[in-house]
């Protein structure tokens, strides 16, 4: 494509588009879409971080030394990697969703299908 | 009622419901059959994607390896859930957004290449064939162990019934009878787990019975009685790894990345509303996943300590109920899965480390002294008198704990569920890749929205009759190796989605030089190990890095990112309108996104 100061609106057309939502109509700047990536990657890092500490750190890497602390009858480091780290993976996965509806009203690119459904 | 009739009503029951939901759920489009027409609840597709994750495997295998192996269990544990924060945080919103009906759709498009799109379904099918013949198969075990039906009777009335759902309501019948198996697995499993939690513990919740104090007055805990019985037996403690920390780490993960990357997991985020929908139900699956995940463990550490206690020293022909080795112990040795040799003689089964004999299992039609079945292997010089098929933990569970008969009808009912939804989550997701991305996409674009449908049907058919034979017929090769699968999807598919959501710079040439490096790398390092064709010893001194053929997968997946990124930053940056694309998937809403090029 040339080189041009209109910008282009490109929209993906599929057999299986997202139900409607109250900005349907409205063309998104690539420099917003960047901010809003830059926020996206800075949270699901965060929160990879704790997946990967959970699992891999406590329950794994660490287990051993872990397990002198026994807490409700577990060595910690093999209750980490049998029960707490599927725990944390669930309590991630909530987290990760509700602050992305932060993020996605603050730049207004929410999927919600009315004014008010954003926390 | 007898226990055999309880079954008979029970597994009757719950197939007379899967049918009436398939008869009520029609699908009448493309749309209907590919992705039940994308208005999906997510509670209501979390269930579905409990059940068509939770497979024969997890219902019935898991807690018996856990039982057996102790901490090192925890690959699957952790392994088995930790794929579902990767598909939540990675995957699946985006390819919700992109809004098509297959895995293959998305990597066809955004590498802009009917070769990447074959690559993919080549991937897709050789991923779900593996996985698709132990559930047929595990239908059929469950016929045989409840209903004393011959195997290949079982498999053939497993096909009818997931014929009747599939090919008549695609995934919307799918959708909607996986919801009901969620409920008849988790119940069923639920419910044993928690009378033994309190035959053992005293406390009705398994997640904390697993650490609380056993209730026979010794004072210890669950854990520390495990961890002092198996140390005096010979055995590595339970709560110690006995693998290598380098491979318990490879292993899970690759199972982990093979989750987040497995076509009939993905697909069902196709089936939501929105974007954020996504999201959400990723997390209500990880709930309804984690009520069984969690309980596992607990179910496995009490079977370990019943069985040992019930086992262990009992008196094989005695009559007295405190010494007599208990019934299931006879039931499970008369179909073949325990098996004792009495090798002192004096009639007392006596189980510690160690194999109690040299090869594979080879019975007589004997009876020795005690009325056991003789065998004809070679006894070793060890004290072990036991070999048993780490299968039987759920399926005898119920025995052992000497719970009702509906009970046990209930067991039945649940490993039925849990196999027969994933086998259907599986055929769907090989019959849309041949109709929809071999036909409409790449061979007969001119073809008709109602001859695609019929096409779709006509490919589920074929794929559960192969399906069939593969359950009645196992390959030892595939069957060995569901490991496959996962390192397969962590390998292949997983870094093609990933880069293609992630790095708008990767390109076709990247995306396709990676898929296929790391499937062969994969493939072939499994098959050299786990086959018989090379001759090779599959032992920790042999494996690259001590990584295992099940851990190899997060190999694969380094290579394919390193040729991926190698290939394509010595060729062109993909079309600008692939560029685009990418934005426009990575806002979860609006009319587009505006780029000045």
């Amino acid at each position: 494509m040339s080189k041009s100061k209109d910008p282009q609106v490109y929209h993906h057309d599929s057999d299986n588009q997202p139900d409607h939502s109250k900005h349907d109509s409205e063309v998104i700047s690539d420099k917003k879409v960047n901010a809003y990536w830059q926020a996206n990657i800075r949270l699901l890092l965060t929160l990879l971080v704790v997946w990967f500490a959970v699992s891999f750190g406590a329950g794994i890497l660490f287990a051993d030394w872990l397990n002198q602390f026994v807490v409700a009858g577990f060595p910690l480091g093999f209750w980490f990697a049998q029960q707490g780290s599927i725990y944390v993976f669930v309590v991630l996965i909530f987290i990760y969703t509700r602050q992305m509806r932060v993020i996605e009203s603050r730049f207004g690119v929410d999927d919600d299908e009315q004014e008010g459904d954003a926390p | 009622m007898s226990t055999q009739l309880l079954t008979y009503v029970a597994v009757g029951l719950s197939f007379a419901l899967y049918i009436g939901i398939a008869i009520w759920s029609r699908a009448g489009s493309t749309k209907d059959f590919y992705v039940a027409g994308g208005g999906v609840h997510p509670i209501a597709n979390g269930m579905a994607t409990a059940a068509d994750w939770m497979s024969a495997a997890s219902f019935i295998s898991m807690a018996g390896i856990i039982a057996f192996a102790g901490y090192d269990g925890s690959v699957y544990l952790m392994g088995w859930t930790g794929g579902y924060v990767l598909l939540a945080l990675l995957l699946a919103p985006y390819l919700r957004k992109f809004g098509q009906f297959t895995v293959p759709d998305f990597i066809g498009e955004r590498y802009y290449s009917k070769v990447a799109r074959v690559v993919a379904v080549v991937c897709l099918i050789a991923i779900s064939f593996t996985y698709i013949a132990g559930q047929m198969r595990g239908v059929g075990v469950v016929f045989s162990h409840f209903l004393n039906v011959p195997i290949t009777i079982g498999v053939l009335v497993g096909m009818a019934v997931v014929f009747f759902y599939a090919v008549l309501g695609g995934m919307k019948g799918i959708t909607y009878t996986q919801v009901a198996q969620y409920c008849v697995l988790i119940f069923a499993y639920m419910t044993p787990a928690v009378f033994i939690s309190l035959l053992i513990t005293d406390n009705p919740l398994p997640q904390l019975g697993l650490g609380a104090e056993v209730s026979d007055g010794s004072g210890l805990t669950v854990l520390q009685k495990l961890d002092a019985t198996l140390v005096d037996l010979g055995f590595q403690a339970y709560t110690a790894p006995k693998k290598s920390m380098v491979d318990i780490f490879a292993i899970t993960f690759a199972l982990m990345v093979g989750t987040a990357g497995l076509p009939h997991v993905i697909v069902r985020f196709f089936t939501v509303p929105k974007v954020s929908d996504a999201r959400l139900s990723a997390g209500y699956a990880l709930v309804f996943i984690a009520l069984l995940y969690t309980t596992a463990p607990a179910v496995g550490a009490f079977a370990r300590i019943n069985f040992i206690e019930t086992v262990n020293g009992s008196n094989y022909a005695g009559e007295d109920d405190q010494t007599a080795t208990p019934q299931f112990f006879k039931t499970f040795e008369d179909i073949g899965l325990i098996r004792w040799v009495d090798k002192n003689g004096d009639g007392v089964v006596n189980y510690s480390a160690g194999s109690a004999f040299e090869g594979a299992a080879d019975f007589t039609d004997e009876r020795g002294e005690s009325g056991e079945r003789l065998l004809a292997n070679t006894p070793t010089n060890n004290a072990n008198e036991v070999d048993v098929d780490r299968d039987i933990m759920v399926l005898a569970n119920p025995e052992i704990a000497q719970l009702p008969g509906w009970v046990i009808a209930l067991v039945a009912a649940g490993g039925i569920a849990a196999a027969l939804s994933t086998a259907a989550g599986l055929l769907l997701v090989i019959s849309a890749s041949i109709s929809h991305d071999l036909l409409k996409k790449t061979f007969r674009p001119d073809i008709s929205d109602k001859g695609e449908l019929i096409a779709a049907r006509l490919s589920a058919v074929v794929a559960i009759a192969v399906a069939g034979y593969l359950g009645i017929n196992p390959p030892g090769f595939v069957a060995q190796v569901v490991a496959l699968a996962f390192g397969l999807a962590a390998a292949s598919l997983f870094p093609a989605i990933l880069m293609g959501i992630f790095v708008k710079r990767m390109n076709r040439e990247g995306a396709i030089a990676g898929m296929v490096s790391g499937l062969a790398f994969t493939v072939a390092y499994i098959a050299y190990f786990k086959s018989s064709w090379f001759g090779a010893v599959n032992s920790a001194d042999h494996w690259l890095f001590g990584i295992s053929p099940e851990g190899i997968g997060s190999i694969g997946m380094l290579i394919n990112f390193a040729v991926a990124f190698l290939v394509a930053s010595r060729t062109a940056s993909p079309p600008d309108e692939v560029q685009d694309l990418v934005d426009d998937i990575r806002v979860p809403t609006g009319a587009g996104v505006a780029h000045t090029h």
